[in-house]
């Protein structure tokens, strides 16, 4: 009997002991950061992109020892979620890493969509959040805890205005746009107002839309067809891309489309085929003939998973080159996630420029970048040439 | 203005074909069992993922060096994915909703259940193939037919034949043959038929395998037609293609098909006069009128036999 209450009592001093010491090992060894990406649903490539790169990067600081913050080193740890390219499962997936994995910042939500819910999520628990590919300006609006690393599509609409009327010698548009996402909706609207501001009032002949489920588009494109624009502008994620232009084709297209920055994924010619082959996208960055920084992690991407990295890889790259830049100007880590989290959120407020290898970006108050947006073809053997860079 | 009227008309056609042809799997199901296989949307789905895996093996062992006429190989893929698909079908049947049925359960379960396989079905694939949509490779060679600006493919032509063709088929099988008159009686009176010497589940394995070489026809078009094949597919065009076969009068086959093609020419003629932003929300409100006109949707009969 005696035995019995001697080894309850040893375990209950183990038990207070783990306490205790688990209480001193809270000062942080390894900084978290988390990634609300689209691991699974309807573009995979994006989330499968934005993952490689940041192993690549988190390789690459563990290696050198880790981050140094205060004069003290510290490893950086991932936690990598799906938001299966949901609005409402990245709202979940970003609340999850807050509270629970208690990550000191994210990376993403990478397409609008999920990236403008998920930034209220941040905003409104404290976490600075940096979106890698988001370009609705509602991401960042009047939250001060939300950057970003892409442009954005206020900038992008009249982009592709111009370039449609300069290189298609146009005056006439047509938009096809997903009514289902926050990003082609509004896309679709910025460049419809920068076209007939350049133009006249009925320049755009026509403004279709689909829904996200959507895969026949065939009166939709009669419709576009009847009206004989001299182009296509087409807003929409590569998936659909590969589905809107063979049907184009059949119904008789042949005038030029253009897309916008959501084509560019290294699946977009696998998928689309030759139906894509000719037409041009405005992007963040243009694989083929880079130089200096940026070509160093094409090639280095390149040799790792055996493709060339599209801008969604590059543009996370840049998105966490700009958190750990926040990092390394804090004072030191304080343990307290609340108190780091500010710290952090004022670091990268604090960044004035940063060269990035999608470009430099100057960050204006809303936490926006202000960078140059490139325009792309798609050559006959599938890769993005490079055509036109526009400055803001 | 003539043209883009003719063309539409060719695009609803075309469009009407697939919520037809995914409908009547639908119908001979419920019409046979009085069960909503909500899992036929999947089946489907897996039907074009069964063609994509099975046509790309073609071309990587057998077909090597390419010239084969893409007609032959669709001739060799059609049956070859019927057959795979059917086994899913039965498979399906006879693990997920069989058991259920001999224990008596309420057809509430079994609806349940169908959903359930459904999920299974796509989340299967999605752990089996990933997450990347799939290309589903180009056998017959596109050529565009156009004649005053009307634009049709043969690929169109074959889609809409193939829907004539299957229901055609389905109209004489159950009408004019004699499991087509077990498949009648069993529901008309299940408690009764087994006492006529009608093996009911065995009638019950045929009508799955129908449903399913259905849902595989389908599938292997719509990978033709559409190329870019993922997981989630099936569910929404099941779904549309299930209230079509209820307009049309579920349970009845001549419904599910006019229910389908319905639907297509609603779809497409809405955006064609209206606006695209509107097309479900006004395509949805005609059917829910027509439904509340009509509960039994157009051929429907209330609680009698149908198939």
């Amino acid at each position: 009997m005696k035995k019995k209450k001697l080894i309850v009592v040893m375990v209950a001093v183990l038990a207070v002991a783990l306490l205790f010491f688990s209480g001193c090992a809270k000062k942080p060894q390894v900084i978290k950061i988390g990634f609300n990406i689209p691991l699974t649903g309807d573009i995979p490539k994006v989330g499968e992109s934005s993952k490689f790169a940041a192993e690549m990067m988190k390789s690459d600081i563990n290696s050198a020892g880790g981050l140094e913050i205060g004069g003290k080193k510290y490893k950086v740890e991932f936690v990598y979620e799906d938001n299966e390219a949901k609005a409402e499962s990245a709202v979940s997936v970003a609340l999850k890493m807050i509270e629970q994995d208690k990550v000191i910042g994210l990376i993403g939500p990478d397409s609008s969509k999920q990236a403008i819910p998920a930034g209220e999520v941040a905003n409104d628990n404290k976490t600075p959040m940096v979106s890698p590919w988001s370009t609705n300006p509602a991401t960042t609006l009047d939250r001060p805890w939300v950057f970003r690393a892409a442009f954005l599509d206020p900038f992008q609409g009249p982009v592709a205005a111009n370039f449609g009327t300069q290189q298609f010698n146009a005056k006439t548009a047509a938009v096809l746009f997903n009514l289902d996402n926050d990003y082609s909706k509004g896309l679709a609207e910025y460049f419809k107002k920068a076209f007939e501001k350049l133009h006249d009032a009925g320049s755009v002949v026509d403004y279709e839309s689909f829904g996200q489920n959507d895969q026949d588009f065939s009166v939709q494109l009669t419709k576009i067809i009847s009206t004989k624009p001299d182009f296509l502008f087409l807003p929409v994620n590569y998936n659909k891309v590969a589905l809107v232009l063979p049907q184009a084709i059949d119904l008789g297209w042949k005038n030029p489309v253009l897309g916008s920055d959501s084509w560019g994924s290294a699946e977009l010619v696998k998928l689309a085929g030759d139906s894509v082959k000719g037409d041009y996208f405005i992007t963040h960055y243009a694989a083929a003939g880079a130089k200096g920084a940026t070509k160093v992690f094409i090639d280095r991407y390149k040799k790792k998973y055996g493709y060339v990295p599209d801008d969604v890889a590059a543009l996370t790259w840049d998105a966490l080159g700009v958190m750990t830049t926040g990092l390394k100007s804090m004072k030191e880590l304080t343990g307290n996630i609340e108190k780091d989290r500010k710290a952090l959120r004022d670091a990268i407020a604090g960044i004035k420029s940063y060269k990035g290898i999608t470009g430099t970006m100057k960050f204006d108050k809303n936490g926006d970048p202000i960078k140059s947006a490139v325009v792309v073809k798609v050559s006959q053997d599938g890769q993005f040439v490079f055509e036109k860079a526009v400055n803001p | 203005m003539f043209t883009s009227f003719f063309q539409n008309i060719i695009n609803a056609l075309q469009w009407g074909s697939f919520y037809s042809m995914i409908a009547l799997g639908y119908c001979l199901v419920y019409g046979v069992l009085r069960l909503i296989n909500f899992a036929h949307g999947d089946i489907f789905m897996v039907a074009a993922y069964l063609g994509f895996i099975f046509i790309t093996f073609l071309f990587k062992y057998i077909f090597v060096g390419g010239g084969v006429s893409g007609w032959l190989i669709l001739a060799i893929t059609l049956p070859v994915v019927m057959f795979f698909t059917s086994v899913l079908g039965v498979f399906i049947e006879r693990v997920a909703y069989r058991p259920l049925r001999e224990k008596g359960a309420h057809r509430l379960y079994v609806v349940i259940t169908a959903l359930m396989v459904g999920l299974i079905l796509e989340n299967g694939n999605l752990a089996l193939f990933g997450a990347s949509s799939r290309k589903f490779p180009a056998i017959i060679h596109r050529s565009v037919i156009s004649f005053s600006g009307v634009h049709i493919t043969n690929l169109k032509v074959l889609v809409i034949i193939a829907a004539f063709v299957t229901f055609a088929f389905l109209q004489a099988i159950v009408n004019k043959t004699k499991i087509g008159m077990a498949m009648r009686a069993i529901s008309y009176d299940k408690f009764a038929i087994p006492l006529m010497g009608i093996p009911v589940n065995k009638v019950i394995v045929f009508t799955f395998i129908l449903g399913s070489s259905l849902a595989a026809v389908a599938g292997v078009l719509f990978g033709m037609s559409y190329p870019v094949l993922n997981p989630y597919m099936g569910m929404i065009i099941g779904w549309k293609a299930f209230i079509a076969a209820v307009v049309g009068g579920i349970g009845d086959i001549k419904g599910a098909f006019l229910g389908g093609f319905l639907l297509g020419f609603i779809e497409i003629l809405i955006v064609s006069f209206f606006s695209s932003n509107l097309k479900d929300l006004i395509s949805f409100l005609i059917l829910l009128i027509i439904l509340v006109i009509k509960p039994t949707g157009f051929y429907g009969v209330a609680k009698s036999t149908k198939i």
